[in-house]
């Protein structure tokens, strides 16, 4: 980046300036060199965004504009809205009585959105109540991880992953590589890998990369393991993750404090410890140096309240990936730390290299 | 579902950014949208800006060109609308009325917290852009998004030559990258 040719080149590949034996040697360098291939992929993605700034911005004018005409010149209020102010009284008594509001709002809605409102749906209501509050319980979960992700998430480009198998196979939480067109995993001294995402689970918040990248060298035997066993409320945890822009990798240190996640979401764990975007995907840690959860969200209403997904998820991906065929090898993980009973000092240091922080554009 | 011609001129009209078309999408569905709203906890304020941030996403969707309708427009923005306000409730965890949530939607073909990042994007790099200053907004503009030669930048700004123009460019570049970078890292800390 220091280069003003090496910029300047890249301009011009991502333009199709560029000679054939140029964008050739372009392209053999993106192979070759994936904190180049990195610098491409950053650049191209300012650029889309600089290039969509000036029509988005024209827009929104027009939005704005036309919406200011639209609530000044505000035409008599439609119909159904009428109606509803009329009832509103009828409707804030009743929503003292949560059942009967339930069904006066679905009825409005359904009718409004022309859906044929049957007797069965509604008599049937109470019944459906067990159903009901666990759909609340599951959007709620759904909209929390994506809502206090919302800081993890947007921190777009920053997550954290770690190794599950030498051969190049690494976990994140899904919200930082969901959607993304290319995700690259970088090493605490700063070494850049190009990453395919091969599996992903939303509702568990776990994603499983790949890297594809000639440069990789595996590494030695994973020093952690992968725990199957229950774990203790209270059980000291810690985590490492990247929650700087920068390669520094930080450890956090916290205790276990629910054994389910936000309104007893069994594929998670609540946890009592600091985080902050850019540690999600991170491994959680027992004392030994057993992996038991992988960070996935914090929330906003309460103070230190961190959630995490539960490490039988891993093993869960594990064996949906094996069913995939398209995969020729098998991904091998292993249950046993190798750091059992040393210091916590030792223990990061050996946990460091098998780190990541996880870049998604 | 087939899309009658009119809606497809509109959609048409709308990443144009003709007026008349963003006019007859507000006539047609703001009122559906405000009821969503009003009718779930929401108030006018919530509803005309759930009902604004519709319309960016969808002209965001639009913009990738790989925009597939394949349910009436009314119906995809009431989905649209609908994904967006739930997000904003159950972010302050407000609770939503179960028949709200029972409710079936058609698939829009995106994941709602997606663009909601995008238009994050977009805002970091509006603030990436002032931050950044004259002359190097002009000139990132002008290399960028009016696609002008870098000799005609030298004459537009004054640089002796097309090579100086080159080199004040690169150092824009990367002062861009830097804060647009910075500020996404920061946007949610």
């Amino acid at each position: 980046m220091r280069d003003p040719h090496l910029l300047q080149l890249i301009d011009g590949y991502l333009r199709n300036e560029l000679t054939a034996e140029e964008k050739a040697a372009v392209d053999k360098m993106r192979q070759e060199d994936s904190s180049f291939d990195h610098m491409v992929v950053e650049q191209k993605f300012l650029i889309k965004q600089l290039e969509a700034q000036e029509a988005r911005n024209a827009f929104e004018q027009t939005v704005h504009s036309v919406a200011d005409q639209f609530h000044t010149t505000a035409e008599p209020t439609g119909k159904l809205l009428q109606l509803w102010k009329k009832h509103k009284k009828v409707i804030s008594i009743a929503a003292s009585i949560a059942g009967i509001t339930a069904l006066l709002i679905s009825a409005a809605v359904n009718s409004f959105t022309q859906k044929p409102t049957s007797e069965i749906r509604q008599l049937s209501q109470a019944l459906r109540e067990v159903k009901r509050t666990q759909q609340i319980t599951d959007r709620e979960i759904q909209g929390l991880k994506q809502a206090n992700s919302q800081p993890v998430a947007h921190a777009k480009l920053g997550g954290t992953g770690f190794l599950i198998d030498p051969k190049g196979y690494v976990v994140t939480s899904a919200h930082t590589v969901v959607n993304a067109d290319s995700v690259y995993i970088q090493n605490s001294k700063g070494e850049y890998y190009k990453v395919n995402t091969i599996y992903v689970n939303s509702p568990a918040d776990i994603a499983v990369l790949k890297i594809v990248d000639n440069k990789y060298v595996p590494l030695k035997t994973l020093p952690y393991g992968l725990h199957k066993n229950t774990v203790e409320l209270g059980e000291e945890i810690f985590t490492l993750g990247y929650p700087r822009p920068t390669a520094d990798i930080v450890y956090n240190r916290g205790y276990l404090s629910a054994k389910t996640g936000y309104q007893g979401d069994s594929l998670a764990y609540q946890l009592a410890i600091s985080a902050n975007p850019g540690n999600s995907g991170g491994p959680i840690f027992n004392k030994d140096g057993d992996v038991i959860g992988i960070m996935s969200g914090k929330q906003v209403t309460a103070e230190g309240v961190v959630f995490s997904s539960r490490a039988s998820n891993i093993h869960q991906a594990l064996q949906e990936i094996k069913k995939d065929t398209s995969l020729h090898e098998s991904i091998k993980i292993h249950l046993h730390s190798q750091v059992k009973g040393v210091e916590r000092v030792q223990q990061i240091k050996k946990f460091e290299p098998y780190m990541f922080m996880v870049k998604s554009y | 579902m087939a899309n009658t011609s009119g809606e497809i001129l509109l959609l048409e009209g709308l990443l144009k950014n003709e007026r008349t078309a963003i006019e007859t999408i507000y006539k047609d569905n703001y009122r559906m949208v405000q009821q969503l709203v009003l009718s779930n906890n929401g108030s006018e304020d919530d509803a005309k800006d759930v009902f604004q941030e519709t319309l960016m996403v969808l002209y965001e969707r639009l913009l990738k060109r790989d925009f597939e309708l394949n349910c009436l427009l009314k119906t995809y923005l009431y989905a649209v609308a609908k994904r967006i306000w739930l997000k904003k409730l159950q972010r302050n965890v407000i609770k939503v009325d179960a028949g709200v949530l029972e409710e079936e939607l058609p698939d829009i073909g995106f994941d709602i917290q997606f663009e909601q990042q995008q238009q994050q994007h977009h805002l970091n790099m509006r603030k990436a852009m002032l931050e950044l200053g004259e002359p190097c907004k002009s000139l990132i503009e002008a290399f960028y998004i009016q696609k002008k030669s870098m000799q005609d930048i030298a004459d537009l700004f004054g640089y002796t030559n097309a090579d100086n123009a080159k080199n004040q460019k690169y150092k824009c570049l990367t002062r861009l990258k830097k804060l647009f970078f910075k500020v996404n890292q920061n946007s949610e800390l």
